[in-house]
């Protein structure tokens, strides 16, 4: 050690001093406190009342969630053990669990397959949805269509799989020819396609009882499961139709482009309840008695259109954002319009469209309810019509929609909170 | 494949359709099933229970047509309607028969094209108010709000009953009862109207049923009934004496807990022989097995059965047979004989 400072300094102080906790109102809790709830008076009033607010409605709502009867089979039963108190009777929940998710018309015994086909669905849209997914499972997304509809409508498993049949040999067909054009592929693959579908036809119908599970009727289908199978068919269906009415909106070709602003426009001018009327009662009228079109697959087909139309919206919206030079940057390196669009042109608009995109999926999601104005029985239906309607249970309101509000907003809220992942993941400009 | 099938479905059948909606008969025992209009949900007419099956009294009557036609009350399609799908569901032969309490009024019988085949429930529409509003009579309610189904007779006949008596009201327009019960609760209408047999079974279901009251008046007729499309008479007949089967069985005093036996071999009585199949033929002359009454009444018990399972005073809902009393008992309930 130098010894410098011995004679000029009485004492050097040879070790740090600790370092001292910051003054209390700088830090922790009480800093924070100071800067968001209570800077300024005005501030502070606004944090007093809306604290005042939360408190009323908390103690408000506790003993209806805390006396909350689970038990019981009847209202009147709930209202007994109650006895005036304030209290939920949820056992409204837990005695028509079951016709809540599944409607009272689907098989007990069945339950198990629209749960797996949920499951199959988390599986299957993993790699969708999730860049990092392994890859292989586009495969198993591939089949889980048919799979899901084996599942849950029963039958054969021979119609969905000439179904799949047909599209793979329209696959191969779409390779085959798409070294010539890539429209001439398209058609060749629709052609090949519906030929195989077309005369595979004959096989689940002359062999009935191969690998066959119980058959259910579209009609006994109902409750949530209802909605998701609405809401997941429409959305993945109105996205791809959404993005060809986008592009065929922007078409130079006349024919092209009046057929998807007339198609747009038209759906869009309609309410979405008036299409679903007409997919209930009109088409009735159209079709002779025996013709029974399935009713699932008639709302599937307007919801599907509707949707479509307002996605079309959103995506031409991204393609305008996107500037002419990157147009005439892909028309420069020599792609044609398909390679063009694949590779330059969509990947940024859907990127822009993401936010438009989930809007519009979360409503249409929400809007499957109102397949029960047309009398089918989903969420909704299953609690304005049998269960509100029974002996035991006319009465109970807040316990049922409250469980739908719920239900409803886990599905809304994921889905919104997913999108803006995804924005994130997506993000390549600096801001 | 499907949309294929069903396309060469739609031409096949487009070609036979003028024939095949003649003989609703046919359609029903080639289909195995009996397809029947119901309501989406109305307490002791029609909900399905915790295990998903159909009870209730228009239920009731759709499971005797189906006994009686095919043999087995449970061979029945039960497909829920609106009051604003219902007509259009019979009317495109997707039903074969609407029980859904239904008011025969003379459009319906005649515009309409359908054919009432006969009244399983004399209703008339009521009020309900809260007992704290102190009103007696419904001509005290000048100015009020007034809850009402929309689409449904009890609409028009509000109208009438407040113009005819000068009187002002503004509706408060609702979907279906269980929509009108908390509305009415919370006070967004100061009075509920719909037919009686809905006012008490939606008073029945309120925490204090002793609150409100349900004003002397009955501003309307509503002959509630079954009704099925015009231009298959064979078809409603079997539907009318299904369910005149019912209320003559009651009248005779034949129950589904002696019909078997009363069944087994012609009796002393000549008009419950004739209904029972025993002696004559009737059922060969609707078109059915001779022991289709039998049927009938074994589904679910006669008419007074039905009532008392479904809707009498034992129920929670517990309506008094009033008119629908036989009319030995000072009721309305008059079936034609059996001859």
């Amino acid at each position: 050690m130098s010894d410098t400072h011995a004679q000029t300094v009485a004492f050097v102080r040879e070790t740090m001093l600790p370092e001292q906790p910051p003054p209390a109102s700088e830090a922790g809790v009480i800093k924070w406190m100071r800067e968001n709830l209570f800077k300024g008076w005005f501030n502070s009033i606004l944090t007093i009342l809306s604290l005042y607010f939360i408190f009323k409605i908390v103690t408000g709502a506790y003993p209806w969630f805390a006396n909350g009867i689970w038990t019981t089979s009847s209202l009147a039963e709930c209202r007994e053990i109650l006895d005036g108190a304030t209290g939920a009777c949820f056992s409204v929940l837990t005695e028509r669990w079951n016709q809540l998710l599944f409607g009272f018309t689907y098989p007990p015994e069945a339950y198990w397959r629209p749960t797996l086909a949920f499951v199959l669905l988390i599986v299957a849209i993993a790699p969708v949805l999730y860049p990092k997914a392994p890859r292989q499972m586009l495969f198993f997304t591939g089949i889980y269509p048919f799979l899901a509809y084996w599942l849950i409508w029963g039958g054969t498993l021979l119609t969905p799989l000439m179904v799949l049949l047909g599209f793979v040999a329209g696959y191969f067909a779409f390779k085959q020819f798409e070294r010539q054009s890539f429209a001439m592929g398209l058609v060749a693959g629709v052609i090949a396609a519906i030929v195989v579908i077309w005369a595979g036809g004959v096989v689940p119908a002359s062999m009935p009882d191969v690998l066959a599970i119980q058959a259910i009727p579209s009609r006994d289908l109902g409750g949530f499961m209802l909605n998701m199978i609405l809401g997941t068919v429409c959305v993945s269906l109105s996205l791809p139709l959404g993005i060809l009415l986008a592009l065929g909106r922007q078409s130079s070709m006349p024919i092209i482009k009046w057929i998807c602003v007339i198609f747009i426009e038209f759906i869009r001018g309609v309410p979405l309840i008036t299409l679903l009327f007409v997919a209930n009662v009109v088409l009735a009228y159209f079709f002779p008695p025996d013709a029974n079109i399935d009713l699932v697959l008639r709302v599937i087909i307007m919801i599907t259109m509707f949707s479509a139309a307002y996605i079309a919206e959103v995506i031409r919206g991204g393609l305008a954002a996107l500037p002419r030079g990157q147009y005439e940057a892909a028309d420069s390196l020599g792609l044609d319009y398909a390679q063009s669009m694949r590779l330059i042109i969509l990947p940024q608009a859907l990127k822009i469209s993401i936010p438009g995109i989930v809007n519009v999926a979360v409503g249409l999601f929400k809007d499957t309810t109102l397949v029960s104005v047309i009398s089918m029985f989903d969420l909704v239906g299953m609690i304005r019509g049998p269960i509100l309607a029974s002996t035991e249970w006319n009465g109970v309101y807040w316990e049922l929609w409250g469980f739908a509000v719920f239900v409803f907003f886990i599905v809304c809220f994921s889905i919104s909170k997913y999108s803006q992942w995804l924005e994130r993941q997506l993000a390549t400009d600096h801001r | 494949m499907k949309k294929l099938a069903i396309l060469g479905a739609m031409t096949a059948a487009g070609l036979s359709a003028g024939v095949a909606s003649a003989a609703t008969l046919d359609d029903v025992k080639a289909r195995g099933k009996l397809n029947c209009g119901v309501t989406t949900g109305l307490v002791g007419f029609a909900a399905p229970n915790a295990n998903g099956e159909w009870e209730g009294f228009d239920v009731g009557v759709c499971r005797a047509v189906a006994a009686a036609v095919l043999g087995d009350p449970t061979a029945v399609e039960f497909v829920p309607t609106t009051g604003k799908t219902r007509f259009t569901a019979l009317a495109s032969g997707e039903i074969d028969m609407l029980a859904r309490n239904t008011t025969w009024t003379f459009s319906r019988d005649v515009d309409l094209g359908f054919e009432f085949v006969g009244i399983n429930y004399y209703d008339g529409q009521g009020f309900m108010v809260p007992k704290e509003l102190g009103v007696s009579s419904a001509k005290e309610l000048d100015g009020a709000t007034v809850c009402i189904q929309t689409g449904t007779t009890t609409e028009l006949n509000l109208a009438d009953f407040f113009r005819a008596n000068n009187i002002s009201y503004e509706p408060v327009p609702i979907e279906t009862n269980a929509e009108a019960q908390p509305l009415y609760l919370e006070g967004a209408c100061d009075v509920y109207t719909t037919d009686a047999s809905g006012l008490a079974a939606t008073r029945a279901a309120f925490e204090n049923p002793g609150d409100h009251v349900v004003l002397p008046e009955i501003i309307s007729k509503e002959p509630l009934g079954p009704l099925v499309r015009h231009g298959d008479n064979q078809w409603g007949d079997i539907v009318r004496w299904s369910l005149n089967a019912l209320i003559a069985a009651e009248e005779l005093g034949v129950t589904s807990a002696n019909v078997a036996e009363m069944s087994a071999a012609a009796g002393s009585n000549p008009e419950i022989n004739r209904l029972l199949g025993t002696e004559g033929t009737l059922g060969e002359m609707l078109g059915l097995e001779a022991d289709w009454a039998v049927k009938a009444i074994s589904a679910g018990g006669n008419y007074g059965e039905l009532f008392e399972k479904n809707i009498g005073e034992n129920t929670p809902i517990g309506l008094a047979r009033g008119l629908n009393a036989q009319w030995t008992e000072g009721g309305l309930l008059y079936s034609p004989p059996f001859r």
